[in-house]
């Protein structure tokens, strides 16, 4: 690969990165994973000036749940991390959704935080975490400020990080009932992107919905909310009727484009499907059991 | 003293392991993009970003500016030393580096050479070239419509796009078989665009030595010998200082052996620096610019009797060449051996007619992992077949069964005038069928079906002519499509077998020592396998067709026989007797009247050296050239079960059975690896593998996030069946050839499967590959889906 000419720079400590960044403002990169922003430079899509490698900034590999229950997930934790977690137990439609994201190489280097950062309307987790009402805590010149995920995407490959500004950690709160819910996604192959995908995330009271978080991959320029779908939730029981109401407000707050991967009309129908299979999944679980 | 037991020194029908995979698995292997030379300078592409335009102007002054940069090189450079165009192998020509227009997106419009590839690329970004563009034309329906631009205006009288009309069989026969039908059959399929996509892409380095007046090229290339032959006419250079040596090779399939404008510009770089000049494509610029495959359309019609007999096939095709006809195939031929489709089944009609168009796209047509053009040939065969049964209301396996030709009708002259040479069609389907377990899982669809599933089962038969082929009809650049072979034997009895074939993976360096072996009794171990430089090897026409083992293996076969019947006079001479008392065992000659003495092929050896009867030559080398008397007919069943959910157009694979028989096996496991190369490629052609284009002919499928090949992931588990085995009669051990049976057979297989499950919606047709969209698509809409492009951009 012959990407165009960079500096690189791998500072040992969060400091020397913000002081490179703090630098080099629009003109540098955070490289975390890697696994972005390399094919964009081997495709010359991107150059930047200056490539900060934070690998090797200590202490930020960690994915651990805080003693107010939310799960932190720092900026070096990898998908296979998620993937092999034990954590995740409060949090299904994250472990359903690990495995889906990328294939087991790409797994291996990418990191949640720069997926999220790297605000692709076809990512995995910028969905999953929308669902689940995330946010990002970022560190740059003007100091820590959390980001909550609704507002951390300002539009495709745009997140609202400010020059010089760096994502820690995610943090997910913890549910208050029991939580339930899963992701889909439908691929061409093992490594595709989403053709369109579903994160439906729950917290029920016994057969009652009590949280309702629903969000779609690849049906829209931005992390697509179905909020109608979440509301036709909330507060209900889960019943064939309501998942079916879900579905359909779901597939309607979907705003896709048709190209080669299908029509519009194909995308929206396996969002529908989707949500109800997730719902579903949900409904036919044995009581008490996360689905 | 008895004789040698094959089975321990690796002979014939051994499970060897290949011999190449201890340097490829320890990273000892050597590829072109290894070999570094002193003094070595990178060359880099610019490609056109439009698929037709008119070029207004070209620029380099910016280029030529860059520190470490010593040639930009456009067309109208390579022009004054008339390279601008070269000929193609189908006696076409194609631009090596564009002057008035560019005919598809990527085609080489200039390139630069400097002392490493960031630099280059950094250059070539500051070519200016000034397009006006011009519609482009992206299906053969587009192209020969009225008042289509003339693509190729290069060519004088050249005022549309046709580029041939080709035909084949008995009009008038075949019309009488459609008076006579009870029911026709009809059907239109496009077998999409795909490239082969090998794991390397193509390069080259070239070094032309001025002192020397030496050419050497280090390439990507299946064949060699071919290639040499055209760099002599090409860039008129003489013959015999010309040295083309193909290292190993990061897969092939048909992708390296036409000749690509990227070595020429290296070759005239090395020539005008007097340095080698190092050209490695990136992955972008294999699947844009390198030789496609299919990308055709057909239209088709089956003459059938009530009760399931083929009574004519009518088969009018449509073959998509891109910019420049530039396939690799024998001359007489146009599109390929197509006329092969249907040689399987007993029909006494059959007419074909092709016609060739140019279109805005990336030219080629190669043989990807395919006799010539088989695969579409078959595929188009295989569906026809499905829909016709349906059409008839019978059993598919009833109408197979009705229509395979018969053991006792070979050798079968096919209506198209092919010869079959043997087989046992009807032994192989009966496997087939029986692994499959036919006849309960009819019963599990229907009561799926009740249940709202989707299951389906599809059925591929197929033969095919390999081994290209008979002097009398196959040559390529009017050079017939023998291959050779030279073996020597070392007076301690070690040997060196020199092929005129060059492997691309498939493991010649192991079965062809096998041959060797399985002729001599020398353990294969003791024999090494050399190919790929044209200054060591016979001249041979290289990998592809599958025509490695049935012809250059023939002539492995041939050498050995020689080399036996010169051992056999030393042995007589060492058993002091006359060579009528001599018997040969495996690995040694005996006294037939007291068979415990005898000499070994080792002995033989070093007598050859040392101790040779008064009057004999003194060595023991031989070469031999064969020229196969007919193609070898393998014959394969494939059968594949899927289910269809019918709320996203996802399928997924239960079951895949393959039965092959392809004659003797010389090592079943590389057989079996063949087999399932194939399969995994037919998979990838049915459920995601195609090259598509947008309206304005931009090329969607540029890399691996968009050209989609399956991995461990997705593919599925296939059921392999050796049991039959029918071997040649015409080649000297029996094989057929294996290397693509299961790529050409497969796709059908799965297709009908699909179909089958769908059957109830009166589809018809779905194009490959069948992405989850187009199944939902016709399982919504009720109607056939089509794949022809231009592809849906984004709205
Ligand atoms: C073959 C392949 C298949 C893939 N398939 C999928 C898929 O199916 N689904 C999916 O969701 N993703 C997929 N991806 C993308 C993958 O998940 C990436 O890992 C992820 O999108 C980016 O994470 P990264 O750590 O690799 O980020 P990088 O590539 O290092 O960075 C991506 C972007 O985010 C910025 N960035 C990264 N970290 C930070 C930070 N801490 N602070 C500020 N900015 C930061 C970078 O500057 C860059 O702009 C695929 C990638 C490949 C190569």
């Amino acid at each position: 690969m012959y990407p165009p000419r960079f500096a690189y720079e791998a500072p040992r400590s969060l400091d020397q990165a913000q002081a490179l960044l703090a630098e080099y403002g629009d003109e540098a990169k955070v490289l975390a994973g890697g696994q972005s922003l390399v094919p964009l430079l081997k495709l010359r899509f991107a150059a930047p000036a200056m490539l900060v490698d934070i690998n090797n900034v200590p202490d930020l590999e960690y994915h651990r749940t805080a003693s107010d229950g939310s799960l932190r997930v720092g900026a070096l934790c990898r998908h296979a991390d998620l993937e092999r977690s034990t954590l995740l137990a409060q949090f299904p439609v994250m472990a359903s959704a690990a495995p889906l994201v990328a294939d087991p190489v790409v797994r291996h280097r990418g990191t949640l935080v720069g997926s999220v950062c790297h605000a692709d309307p076809q990512g995995d987790w910028s969905a999953v975490l929308l669902a689940l009402d995330a946010s990002i805590v970022a560190v740059g010149p003007e100091g820590r400020r959390t980001i909550p995920m609704a507002e951390f995407v300002l539009g495709p490959f745009t997140p609202a990080l400010r020059p010089g500004e760096i994502a820690i950690e995610a943090v997910i709160p913890p549910p208050q009932h029991q939580p339930a819910g899963s992701y889909f996604k439908l691929e061409r192959r093992v490594g595709d992107f989403a053709t369109a995908g579903a994160a439906v995330a729950v917290e029920m009271d016994g057969s009652r919905v009590t949280r309702a978080g629903i969000a779609l991959t690849g049906v829209g320029t931005l992390g697509t909310r179905a909020t109608a779908a979440e509301e036709a939730l909330t507060g209900h029981e889960l019943t064939d009727g309501s998942i079916a109401e879900a579905a359909d407000a779901a597939a309607e707050s979907a705003n896709p484009q048709s190209d080669h991967r299908g029509s519009a009309q194909f995308k929206r129908h396996v969002v529908r499907t989707f949500v109800s299979r997730a719902l579903h999944r949900v409904l036919d679980a044995p009581a008490g059991k996360a689905a | 003293m008895t004789a040698v037991d094959e089975r321990k020194i690796g002979g014939l029908g051994t499970s060897r392991k290949r011999v190449e995979d201890d340097r490829f698995i320890r990273g000892k292997g050597n590829y072109v993009d290894d070999i570094v030379l002193p003094g070595m300078l990178h060359m880099e592409i610019l490609r056109s970003p439009v698929a037709h335009a008119r070029i207004k102007s070209i620029d380099t002054s910016r280029a030529w500016e860059v520190p470490g940069v010593h040639l930009v090189l456009t067309g109208e450079m390579a022009a004054t030393r008339n390279l601008a165009w070269m000929p193609t192998l189908s006696y076409d020509t194609q631009a090596v580096l564009a002057t008035d227009k560019v005919r598809f997106q990527g085609q080489e419009v200039a390139v630069v050479v400097a002392d490493d590839p960031y630099i280059a690329k950094d250059a070539c970004e500051l070519i200016d070239v000034e397009y006006e563009p011009l519609p482009a034309l992206v299906t053969p329906e587009q192209a020969i419509a009225e008042g289509a631009p003339v693509i190729r205006d290069d060519k004088a009288g050249q005022d549309d796009n046709l580029i041939y009309t080709w035909e084949v069989g008995d009009k008038d026969g075949t019309d009488r078989a459609f008076e006579q039908a009870d029911v026709i059959s009809k059907l239109r399929l496009h077998y999409p665009r795909s490239h082969p996509s090998p794991i390397e892409p193509c390069g080259s380095v070239a070094d032309f030595n001025r002192a020397t007046g030496k050419l050497t090229v280090y390439m990507t290339t299946q064949a060699p010998h071919i290639v040499r032959a055209a760099v002599a006419m090409i860039a008129e250079l003489p013959e015999h200082m010309i040295r083309i040596v193909a290292p190993d090779i990061g897969g092939g399939f048909g992708n390296k052996v036409p000749v690509y404008p990227g070595y020429v510009c290296s070759i005239l770089c090395s020539i005008l620096l007097e340095r080698p000049v190092k050209w490695i494509e990136d992955k972008t610029g294999n699947l844009i610019s390198t030789g496609f495959a299919r990308d055709m359309y057909l239209d088709s019609e089956m003459a059938l009797s009530k009760d399931g007999k083929i009574l004519g096939v009518r088969i009018r095709a449509d073959a998509d060449h891109g910019a420049f006809y530039a396939d690799a195939q024998p001359s007489k031929f146009k599109i390929g051996l197509l006329h092969s489709t249907f040689a399987c089944y007993d029909i006494p009609n059959a007419h074909l007619m092709a016609r060739g168009v140019y279109t805005n796209k990336a030219p080629g047509g190669v043989a990807y992992r395919c006799s010539f053009r088989v695969t579409e040939a078959m595929f188009f065969q295989e569906r026809m077949m499905h829909a016709a049964a349906n059409d008839l209301g019978m059993d598919q396996a009833e109408f197979r069964r009705r229509n395979l030709v018969r053991d006792d009708q070979f050798p079968y002259r096919t209506p198209f005038g092919f010869l079959l040479d043997s087989g046992q069609y009807h032994k192989c389907l009966e496997v087939g069928l029986k692994a499959i377990d036919y006849d309960n899982f009819r019963e599990q669809q229907k009561q799926a079906r009740a249940r709202g599933r989707l299951l389906g089962l599809g059925i591929s038969t197929m033969t095919e002519p390999l081994g290209a082929g008979n002097s009398r009809e196959f040559d390529i650049l009017g050079i017939k499509m023998f291959d050779s072979a030279e073996l020597r034997v070392h007076p301690t009895g070690k040997a060196l077998l020199r092929i005129g074939s060059k492997t691309q993976g498939q493991g010649h360096e192991t079965t062809f020592a096998q041959i060797v072996s399985h002729e001599l009794g020398i353990p294969a171990d003791d024999i090494v396998v050399e190919h790929g430089d044209t200054d060591t090897a016979p001249f041979g026409m290289g990998t592809y067709a599958s025509r490695s083992t049935p012809v250059a293996g023939a002539a492995t076969a041939m050498v050995a026989r020689k080399i036996r019947a010169k051992a056999r006079a030393i042995a007589a001479h060492l058993l002091e007797a006359s060579e009528e008392d001599v018997e040969w065992e495996l690995g040694r000659f005996y006294l037939r009247s007291s068979p415990e003495r005898g000499v070994t092929i080792q002995e033989c050896a070093m007598a050859a050296y040392g101790n040779m009867p008064d009057g004999m030559e003194p060595g023991l080398e031989h070469h031999a050239y064969y020229d196969p008397p007919n193609m070898t007919w393998p014959f394969a069943v494939y059968i594949a079960t899927v289910e269809v959910d019918p709320e996203t157009g996802v399928w997924d694979v239960l079951k895949v059975v393959a039965v092959d028989d392809c004659g003797v096996r010389i090592n079943p496991m590389i057989v079996e690896g063949q087999i399932m190369g194939g399969l995994t490629e037919a998979y990838a052609m049915s459920s995601m593998q195609f090259q598509t284009y947008d309206a304005e002919g931009n090329c969607i499928g540029s890399n691996y996030m968009d050209y989609l090949l399956p991995s461990a992931w997705e593919t599925p588990g296939f059921e392999l069946h050796s049991e039959v085995v029918t071997p040649s009669p015409h080649h000297p051990i029996g094989a057929k050839g294996i290397g693509e049976c299961a790529a050409v057979g497969g796709p059908a297989a799965f297709v009908n499967a699909v179909m089958d499950a769908i059957s109830h919606t009166g589809v018809r047709n779905i194009d490959m590959p069948l992405l989850p969209d187009r199944v939902w698509e016709a399982l919504n809409q009720r109607r056939d889906v089509s794949g022809a492009p231009p592809v849906r951009a984004e709205d």
